[in-house]
């Protein structure tokens, strides 16, 4: 069997009387791309959040590369390899595309208090960034600030970031949203290749591309997860067509 | 040259140019003028690193200021009346060693502030900032040793070797000479990796920390940086009125920072120096025609809010570059 990468267990997390994560158990493996579907408002960005650390589950436990990382923040699960998306795009508006990335260049470095030489003629943080610009196809609007730059494009700098970060395990939070019909499909093939750098959770809507990319979905609905399978089995589960394909079983 | 360059020269020529004039038409008057703008464009400076480059909104500067003045008031006291001052150690009359012991303990002092004051943010940020400073302000008031209420006076200009110090002119080179370091200081700080975290920290604090660099540690020593600066200034305000008193810890100071901040242009380079200049003009010039000229400075503070959002450096200069 593939090693862990990441498992969830039991997490739980209410907002007021919502349920929003109702004890969910997941397990990202090496080399898997593991699909999160489900209808809007299901909790899937939820999930994401408290698994990258932005929001504390009430209960349960997030376990990354055989740790305990319940307890940590979001800077120190970032440092040990949890790269994230966010669904509605968060960057750093004035920089440009490249600054952005050389930010987390920098972090992966560990050097965040050098406090003389000019970044822009930092070779050592430039290169790793234009190079992760050049692999998600970004290079030609390197010197755009992040503001600036379409939605899609967007999207594409979140995951220049994440590649720069030196990820351990990528969680995607609809990485197609917002891009043409083109744009999907080749981040649709950039994610295939992907897979083998580092595992992907991937939250989508776009079901073309799950259905093409992923080796496991997982269904949540109101907070649970009602089916996890290959493709195949869920394409074929009767409670999942009722609840999200949305045809009568 | 970029234009912000260029802009940012031009300011600092034009300051440098003031108290020259000022001496060929035997007006020593307008030396202190330009003395004033040089300070508090030092002042500034040093709250620009947290409030341009950080986006920390510190409404308790003053209490930097303020230290930095009572380092110099209290050390020239001790050496004038050859008192001992802690542990037997003297007081001293070299402005160096003042700003060396303002900046030390305004830098303590910034680290305890900061420790509680950066866990929060936007206007609990601002208020805890202020009810520090205001703190400060009150045992300053209260401490009878120094002065309290009525200050402190220093009776005879600090000491610079090599310099005669007592020369308006010689002072002013002094004074702009720190500023220039002070201004060297936070360029170089900007265009670093530090710097790049952060403006990051400011633009963004969540891209901050998913990237894996927790904001707190950034901001802390940005705040402390930002505090040891100003203090420096504090210590050459109190030479240049050989006089401190509370009034420099005062809400109004901090107040007044932020001020000239905006007017020159926040997070910009340049921004404290055509702050600093503009602000002590209109204080001579509206100040000489109505006692009520800060209600004209809040008049064109809002214009410059509403309508020139970079102040005056980015009226001139247009928006900053990140590279
Ligand atoms: N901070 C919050 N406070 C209160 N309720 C919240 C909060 N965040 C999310 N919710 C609620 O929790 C539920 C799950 O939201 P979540 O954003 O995780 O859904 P999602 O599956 O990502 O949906 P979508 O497909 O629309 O992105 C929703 O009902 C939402 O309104
Ligand atoms: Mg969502």
């Amino acid at each position: 069997m593939a090693e862990q990468v990441l498992a969830l267990d039991g997490l739980e997390k209410r907002f007021g009387a919502l349920k929003a994560t109702d004890g969910v158990s997941l397990t990202l493996e090496d080399g898997e791309i593991h699909a999160l579907i489900g209808p809007n408002g299901a909790g899937k960005s939820t999930l994401i959040h408290q698994i990258a650390g932005t929001l504390k589950p009430d209960a349960g436990s997030i376990r990354f590369l055989g740790r305990d990382i319940g307890h940590l923040g979001v800077a120190e699960r970032a440092r040990l390899g949890l790269g994230r998306t966010f669904q509605v795009s968060s960057l750093a508006p004035e920089f440009s595309a490249l600054r952005n990335v050389m930010l987390a260049v920098q972090a992966r470095q560990g050097s965040s208090f050098r406090f003389w030489r000019p970044v822009m003629r930092d070779a050592a943080l430039t290169e790793p960034a234009m190079a992760a610009l050049e692999r998600v196809g970004l290079a030609g609007r390197a010197r755009v600030p992040a503001a600036e730059l379409s939605h899609g494009e967007r999207r594409q700098l979140e995951i220049a970031i994440a590649l720069a970060l030196g990820s351990r395990a990528f969680l995607l939070d609809e990485p197609m949203a917002g891009m043409g019909p083109e744009g999907s499909k080749a981040l649709t093939g950039f994610l295939d290749g992907l897979r083998a750098e580092a595992p992907i959770l991937l939250v989508e809507h776009d079901m073309d591309a799950v259905f093409a990319l992923a080796d496991r979905i997982s269904v949540l609905v109101y907070g649970r997860i009602i089916a996890t399978g290959s493709v195949e089995a869920i394409r074929n589960d009767p409670a999942v067509r009722e609840a999200y394909l949305g045809e009568p079983a | 040259m970029s234009r912000e360059t260029a802009v940012s020269l031009a300011f600092l020529a034009l300051l440098l140019a003031l108290p020259f004039a000022a001496q060929a038409l035997d007006e020593p008057f307008y030396i202190t003028l330009a003395t004033r703008m040089a300070i508090l464009a030092l002042a500034a400076t040093g709250l620009n690193i947290a409030l341009g480059l950080g986006g920390l909104v510190s409404f308790g500067h003053a209490a930097f200021f303020g230290i930095g003045g009572y380092a110099a008031g209290i050390l020239a006291t001790h050496a004038f009346n050859n008192e001992p001052l802690l542990l037997g150690l003297p007081g001293t009359n070299q402005m160096i060693v003042m700003w060396i012991v303002g900046a030390a303990v305004a830098g303590l002092v910034a680290l305890a502030i900061g420790l509680i004051s950066l866990r929060t943010s936007g206007v609990y940020f601002i208020m805890i900032t202020l009810a520090f400073a205001q703190m400060i302000y009150y045992f300053a008031i209260s401490w009878p040793a120094y002065g309290g209420e009525d200050g402190l006076s220093i009776y005879v200009r600090n000491a610079f070797p090599g310099v005669n110090t007592l020369k308006p002119m010689s002072f002013f080179l002094i004074c702009y000479a720190l500023l220039l370091a002070a201004l060297a200081l936070f360029w170089r700080l900007r265009d670093s990796r530090f710097g790049a975290a952060l403006q990051a920290g400011r633009q963004n604090p969540v891209r901050l920390a998913a990237v894996g660099i927790a904001p707190f540690r950034i901001r802390l020593v940005a705040f402390v940086a930002s505090g040891m600066v100003t203090a420096v200034a504090g210590a050459l305000f109190a030479d240049l009125n050989r006089f401190v008193s509370p009034s420099m810890l005062s809400w109004h100071m901090s107040g007044e920072l932020i001020v000239l901040i905006i007017l020159g242009g926040v997070g910009r380079l340049a921004g404290a120096v055509a702050g600093a200049m503009l602000y002590v003009l209109f204080e001579f010039v509206l100040g000489g025609m109505t006692e009520h000229w800060q209600l004209f400075l809040g008049l064109i503070l809002l214009a410059v809010v509403l309508f020139a959002r970079g102040g005056l450096i980015g009226l001139l200069a247009g928006r900053p570059r990140h590279g």
